[in-house]
């Protein structure tokens, strides 16, 4: 079962390299909507850091929204879900190991390309490593979450918008806990309050971390029939 | 064999999901419901805009609360029918449950509206602003952004059991992370605002104020019955005429 696990993770990971348009493009969507908001806000560097740490995690957000519905879409397709289903591993473990690849191709070039854009928003220096380790702990929980979304809309034509609705509200945790780690740094709270948006934020991910395999699994089971 | 011969309640309960049954059932239902909720509701308003004092601080727009608590009171129970009918539905595939979850949606998302709706109505005269970035006011939001989604879930996917199930997942995952989200939202709320704009204490509302609220829950709660009967009665319809039209076209395709 773990040989099976590991197999279709490798092979999630090698169509990501091998085919492009996953990672590469959110981090690209990340960097342009960072861009963006100093044209739309004003360049007033002391306001853009008082908002930064808000605005990376809500693009951050937005960005791995984008790349859900290649989490099970593409293997809808051309049928290969429908032989996983029938395959060894529990849709559960399948789920898994698609969030775990996406996670490894979006999530973790995005928790990558954050400081650089912090650079460009004028992020105080302290409020980088909480916000690196939120970032750390909270995108794997954005994998795992939108795994339910991308699962209930697979075989809907255009369904990753409604995948994008569906899941918005699921984030909200992620969002007011990651941000409140750095913005704690950032504003001069108490290092507690950072400490516990950190670990609430853990719960948060391990809690996805049961919950996105089980429902992704009950809604691929659902849209299978 | 006692069972063959005096139904368990299971079983029993099992009877009242088979259509046609609830169709004949709640065919006799639905009239005496309307008298019940017209009734109530008349003497709950009638209490609450003319015969219940003004409070000595918010005056006359006091009365807002009549129709604001208990719709804030449905958004919650609106989304604990769905969420229950739509585990009832995913375990023992009763297609009523799924009816009624569905049935449900769009009656919650509407009172979740108007307790937004009237929140910020009260809110205007109360606290100068028509919306306050609240804790209770913004996880209700949510909840709203969720009955959203729901319903855009049920009307995107156009077989019907399929969607059931699919949706039936998705109010499940809900029912989970609204505490996860209510907390946060709490917690978010407190640590950007020390000073809560609102606090209202429960036991101290006034005994003749609780006369007409209380009336006023329970007339909202008999109307959402009424009416999740009278769509769940719809749905069920819709759902024969569909299965005829099918019938109908699979029938011309042969001949």
């Amino acid at each position: 079962m773990m040989r099976a696990f590991l197999a279709l993770l490798a092979r999630d990971l090698r169509l990501a390299v091998r085919l492009g348009g996953g990672g590469g493009m959110a981090v690209f969507f990340f960097l342009i909507v960072i861009s963006l908001l100093p044209l739309g806000i004003g360049p007033d560097r002391a306001l853009l850091a008082k908002v930064a740490p808000g605005m990376l995690w809500v693009a951050l957000l937005l960005a791995a929204l984008l790349t859900l519905d290649r989490l099970f879409q593409a293997d809808y397709e051309d049928g290969s879900l429908d032989l996983l289903t029938m395959g060894p591993l529990p849709l559960e473990l399948v789920v898994v190991a698609k969030a775990v690849g996406h996670w490894l191709t979006t999530g973790l070039p995005l928790v990558v390309a954050a400081p650089l854009l912090g650079v460009l928003l004028n992020l105080p220096g302290e409020a980088y490593p909480p916000m690196m380790a939120a970032m750390l702990i909270g995108t794997p929980a954005l994998s795992f979450l939108g795994a339910i979304g991308a699962a209930l809309t697979v075989g809907i034509r255009r369904g990753g918008l409604l995948a994008s609705l569906l899941v918005l509200p699921f984030y909200i945790p992620v969002l007011i806990f990651g941000v409140g780690a750095a913005d704690a740094a950032a504003g001069g709270f108490s290092g507690e309050a950072g400490r516990q948006s950190l670990l609430l934020l853990g719960a948060v991910a391990l809690a996805s971390l049961v919950l996105g395999p089980l429902g992704g699994a009950a809604a691929l089971r659902a849209n299978l029939r | 064999m006692a069972a063959m011969n005096s139904p368990t309640a299971l079983q029993r309960f099992h009877a009242y999901a088979n259509p046609a049954r609830f169709m004949a059932l709640s065919s006799r239902l639905v009239a005496p419901l309307w008298i019940l909720s017209v009734l109530v509701l008349g003497a709950g308003l009638w209490f609450a805009l003319f015969d219940s004092p003004p409070d000595y601080q918010q005056g006359e727009t006091v009365r807002i609360m009549y129709v604001h608590v208990p719709s804030a009171w449905l958004s919650m129970f609106g989304y604990g029918v769905m969420a229950f009918a739509s585990a009832v539905g995913l375990v023992f595939r009763h297609p009523l449950s799924d009816v009624c979850a569905k049935s449900a949606a769009p009656i919650g998302a509407s009172f979740t509206f108007l307790a937004l709706l009237t929140g910020s109505l009260w809110g205007q005269p109360m606290w100068g602003t028509w919306w306050e970035w609240d804790a209770r006011m913004t996880s209700v939001l949510i909840l709203f952004f969720l009955y959203l989604g729901y319903i855009a879930l049920w009307a995107t996917i156009e077989e019907p059991v399929r969607a059931a199930r699919a949706a039936a997942v998705l109010a499940l995952v809900g029912a989970i992370n609204i505490p996860i989200i209510r907390y946060s939202v709490v917690w978010w709320n407190t640590l950007h605002q020390p000073a809560s704009v609102f606090r209202m204490d429960g036991p101290s509302i006034a005994p003749a104020m609780l006369l007409p609220l209380g009336l006023m829950g329970v007339g909202f709660t008999l109307l959402f019955i009424t009416l999740l009967l009278v769509r769940m009665r719809a749905e069920v319809m819709r759902r024969r005429v569909r299965n005829l039209r099918l019938a109908t076209a699979g029938a011309a395709a042969e001949g």
